[in-house]
């Protein structure tokens, strides 16, 4: 499969100010070291914790906010170079944002909102309106009743069906959905969900589905990635992710799901403690403080993504050949 | 590639919300005391335009022998002033100068103020602080202050008054443009513009102008009746308008001197002012509850 | 706290080099001769150029500011040119009496404005929010100077209860706590105070209004707590900001008074600007605008800090 989307070390890093002269004191590294490959076709989950970074790895990769370091190739051409300008970049990936309420401009009509992306690369007026019109009746939006309406008087689902809507109008490749439907009730949850798939579909589309609610996340996705304070904690296909987790941090994450099963219950909270702060994060391996595995040289070196066969990558000592962690393989016995 | 483009264009939309000026505007009729102050504002500014036609003597004419006759006099409505012109006639031909300089500037203030802020707003980082830090220079003059030093140094003259309080009202609606227009940058509407392609001079005109206009709009608009006071105020210290025109501010400096002899005459013109005043203020207060849609 | 009013102060500090400058600007840019107060238009060139160099107005501009600058912080504010005295000395004297009717004109101003703030914002919508509000539209809405007049006409003129001007019988400027002299002093702070007045009123009504429809003051009378402890936890969120407005205002009526005081004859640092612009009297116009100017920006940090100290969650911003 080809990769359209590859970050390298990506980084990004806020400061946080405090000088007199507003020099910055100390830093927060919301991203710190991404490598992972979008592949053209398939849904990537991206989970995790509030505050782990999604959200900004989000609009580092459609280039919102610009990395402190690291790389984003878009089909092998560094994005906003010569090879590809940032406004040809912008018709190949977007997004549809969490906040559908204020993701869209109070002022404009639903139709203005999903017709002003074709009008700025250039479409004429008729045209872009045409374009919006069979977008919203694409997404389920009649719009005969709906393209003059304001953002106002619709409903939550409504709204993030004219945000895809209004994503769709460039005819991108690659649409990075960012906790798409968190904000919905389950039952307009469902339905936009197997609208996305549809839409994935017939306009062959690839998706970096963003999530921190796991269920959903095995619904929809093909290949996960778990970050854990801003880094990779795991990688791998949805289900080998699911049923074989490798990452405590992962197997911790689905321990807290509620199992259907009323004889399943959870004997005791399979995660502790609060997720560390993220301008002073601990030493070496980020999850240490509260891995029940951790043992010393989980503090003293950050472990390396590891490759376990079929793509399914883990971060951690333990699966790491010859780090010195006792359930380490490659050890002597 | 995607094929999003299939099938004939969708019909044109049946159902049009009603725009955002439109509520506004229907709020804004429920409130009597708002319509009440906003015609009084229309017959002001009409009585100004139509002095000519409204007034029945020439204001720059008087007769010694006449002057400072009580209201009620014979011929003239509201008496004459220490000149023996016709108080009448000078109040309505006041209405033109007054209003023009309490309209004016805060207009020029506007424009000026607007696109500083907005500017300073949208650019942030360097532009913005050196933009705010000279803003908040002149900020730190109490605005009387600031109109009278300007005027003072720039010397009387309708001109040279209409400069100084351009000039002191520049920096406040600068600052609102400024908080506004920053609210409004980190909305995520404004981002996914961005995330579009769009470049800086399409995202203001486009998603940040019609969101920030207005609010700007009506602060401005509140500074008018300020606006007005401080130029009356002006003149009545001798630094705005210049004798022989008609200017109600002026015309209070005039007529101190008769205020042990005809006091109703003196209070005339200052009557004007508030009368002026209150009206745009109740206007405008209307208009920002107006504005207030919590949608 | 300390360590933010010192960090404010440090902040405060090119404002204030800027409010010299642009001081220093207003003055020197204007048209005009500046010593045309003092000498005869058939003056002979060679007493002008004399007088030129007395008070250094043939120096480069920028020489002449770093000069004055120098010399004000140091307490020196030049020599008026129309009377020969100490520019500090004339505006000491009348920031003293500025000072009285803008601080019992303040004073009012919130006392009444506080009240009818209140009666607005409780009974909001009724007829008594309705008149209260109509009070606080008037303050703002009046010309001051004008309403001074009225109320001279009506207190002086017909009724002659209270002296039209000055600060003393005959006009003298010398002050003794004395009823004779507090008549004077009784118009012009009552004319000022409607001003703050008016816009303490609408603040606080605001304020008053927006504490009562928060979430925790219905579940404090679902507590039980009588109404008058409701009342008490309205002030206490309402006392800040009012406070904070009533320092500004003061501010403005100390840099602003120059109209009433214009009405009133009133010897204070508007008067004496006034005369400054008309007479052209460069130094001491100079010295007037850059002593009102810093007052205001001293109350303003003030007013900060005090904010601060109050409201915690300032200084983290």
């Amino acid at each position: 499969m080809t990769a359209l989307l590859e970050v390298r070390g990506l980084v990004k890093q806020f400061p946080i100010k405090t000088g007199l002269f507003g020099r910055p004191k100390s830093f927060v590294s919301a991203v710190d070291g991404l490598d992972f490959d979008l592949h053209e076709g398939e849904t990537l989950g991206l989970v995790g914790e509030s505050g782990c970074g999604k959200s900004t790895t989000a609009r580092l990769l459609m280039h919102l906010v610009d990395p402190t370091a690291g790389t984003i190739r878009f089909e092998g051409r560094t994005v906003g170079s010569s090879e590809l300008p940032l406004k040809d970049f912008r018709r190949q990936v977007q997004m549809v944002f969490q906040d559908s309420y204020a993701s869209l401009n109070p002022r404009l009509t639903v139709a203005e909102s999903v017709a002003f992306g074709p009008l700025v690369h250039g479409v004429s007026g008729d045209e872009a309106t045409s374009r919006a019109n069979s977008l919203l009746a694409r997404v389920g939006l009649d719009p005969a009743r709906f393209a003059g309406r304001f953002t106002h008087e619709l409903s939550g689902g409504q709204r993030q069906r004219v945000n895809i809507a209004r994503a769709l109008a460039l005819q991108p490749r690659v649409l990075i959905l960012d906790e798409a439907v968190s904000a919905l009730d389950k039952s307009v949850e469902a339905q936009v969900l197997n609208l996305l798939l549809d839409l994935k579909e017939e306009f062959r589309l690839t998706y970096l589905f963003i999530s921190h609610d796991l269920e959903v996340v095995r619904f929809m996705a093909t290949r996960v990635l778990v970050m854990y304070l801003g880094r990779v904690a795991e990688l791998g296909l949805t289900e080998s992710l699911y049923t074989g987790s490798r990452h405590p941090y992962t197997t911790a994450l689905l321990g807290s799901l509620l199992s259907m099963d009323p004889d399943h219950r959870a004997e005791s909270a399979p995660i502790s403690g609060d997720p560390p702060n993220p301008i002073d994060p601990p030493a070496g391996c980020r999850f240490h403080t509260r891995c029940t595995y951790a043992e010393a040289v989980c503090s003293a070196r950050i472990p390396v993504l590891t490759p376990l066969g079929e793509g399914h990558s883990v971060s951690c000592h333990m699966s790491e050949p010859g780090s010195g962690h006792a359930r380490a393989p490659g050890r002597a016995a | 590639m995607s094929a999003i483009l299939a099938g004939e264009p969708a019909p044109v939309p049946i159902v049009r919300s009603p725009g955002y000026w439109v509520t506004v505007l229907r709020r804004f009729s429920r409130d009597p005391f708002a319509v009440i102050a906003a015609l009084v504002v229309l017959g002001l500014i009409a009585m100004a335009v139509f002095a000519p036609w409204l007034a029945p003597q020439d204001p720059l004419q008087g007769m010694s022998l006449r002057r400072l006759r009580p209201p009620g006099s014979e011929g003239y409505p509201l008496g004459t002033d220490e000149l023996g012109r016709d108080m009448l006639s000078r109040l309505i031909y006041g209405a033109r100068i007054s209003l023009f300089m309490g309209i004016v500037p805060v207009f020029a203030a506007l424009v000026v103020g607007a696109t500083i802020g907005i500017v300073a707003g949208y650019v942030g980082g360097w532009t913005n602080t050196v933009l705010m830090r000279t803003m908040d220079v002149f900020f730190a003059f109490p605005s009387v202050l600031l109109a009278v030093a300007l005027a003072g140094a720039l010397g009387p003259g309708i001109l040279n008054s209409m400069l100084a309080l351009t000039l002191v009202f520049v920096p406040p609606i600068a600052r609102v443009a400024e908080s506004v227009t920053t609210g409004v940058r980190t909305r995520d509407y404004v981002e996914a513009a961005k995330a579009s392609g769009a470049g800086a001079f399409i995202i203001i005109r486009k998603q940040v102008l019609g969101n920030v206009l207005g609010p700007i709009f009506v602060y401005a608009m509140s500074l008018i009746a300020v606006c007005m006071i401080l130029a009356s105020g002006l003149s009545f210290l001798g630094l705005g308008v210049k004798p022989p025109m008609p200017d109600w501010g002026l015309m209070l400096n005039t007529l101190r001197t008769a205020i042990y002899t005809q006091p109703l005459l003196c209070a005339l013109p200052g009557l004007m002012i508030f009368i002026t005043s209150i009206s745009f203020n109740l206007m405008t207060d209307g208009l920002r509850s107006a504005m207030d849609i919590k949608a | 706290m300390f360590t933010y009013a010192a960090k404010r102060i440090l902040m405060t500090l090119p404002i204030m080099i800027g409010v010299s400058l642009v001081c220093f600007l207003l003055v020197h840019l204007a048209p005009g001769d500046p010593l045309i107060s003092v000498l005869p238009p058939d003056a002979s060139q060679s007493i002008k150029d004399q007088l030129m160099v007395l008070y250094g107005f043939d120096r480069p501009y920028y020489e002449q500011f770093l000069r004055w600058l120098v010399r004000a912080v140091q307490g020196d504010l030049g020599t008026s040119i129309r009377t020969g005295r100490p520019v500090a000395g004339e505006i000491f004297k009348a920031v003293g009496n500025t000072l009285m009717i803008a601080t019992l004109a303040t004073f009012i101003g919130f006392v009444l404005g506080t009240f009818f703030g209140f009666v607005a914002g409780y009974f909001r919508g009724t007829w008594l929010d309705k008149g209260a509000s109509a009070a606080a539209v008037f303050g703002v809405s009046v010309p001051h100077y004008w309403l001074g007049m009225i109320l001279v006409i009506v207190f002086s003129v017909h009724l002659g209860w209270l002296p039209p001007t000055g600060a003393g019988p005959g006009g003298s400027e010398d002050w003794r706590w004395n009823w004779v002299h507090i008549q004077h002093l009784i118009l012009p702070a009552v004319t000022m105070s409607v001003i703050p007045m008016g816009i303490i009123a609408r603040t606080v009504r605001a304020l008053v209004a927006e504490i009562l429809s928060q979430e925790f003051i219905a579940g404090l009378r679902a507590k039980g707590l009588p109404e008058f402890g409701v009342f008490r936890h309205v002030v206490k969120n309402v006392a800040p900001t009012s406070l904070a407005v009533m320092g500004i205002q003061l501010g403005y009526l100390l840099g602003g008074s120059i109209l009433i005081e214009t009405v009133f004859s009133w010897p204070g640092t508007g008067l004496l600007l006034n005369d400054a612009i008309f007479q052209r009297d460069l130094p001491l116009l100079q010295g007037t605008i850059l002593v009102l100017a810093m007052f205001f920006v001293a109350l303003n940090l003030a007013v900060d800090v005090f904010q601060s100290a109050l409201d915690p969650r300032i200084q983290r911003a």
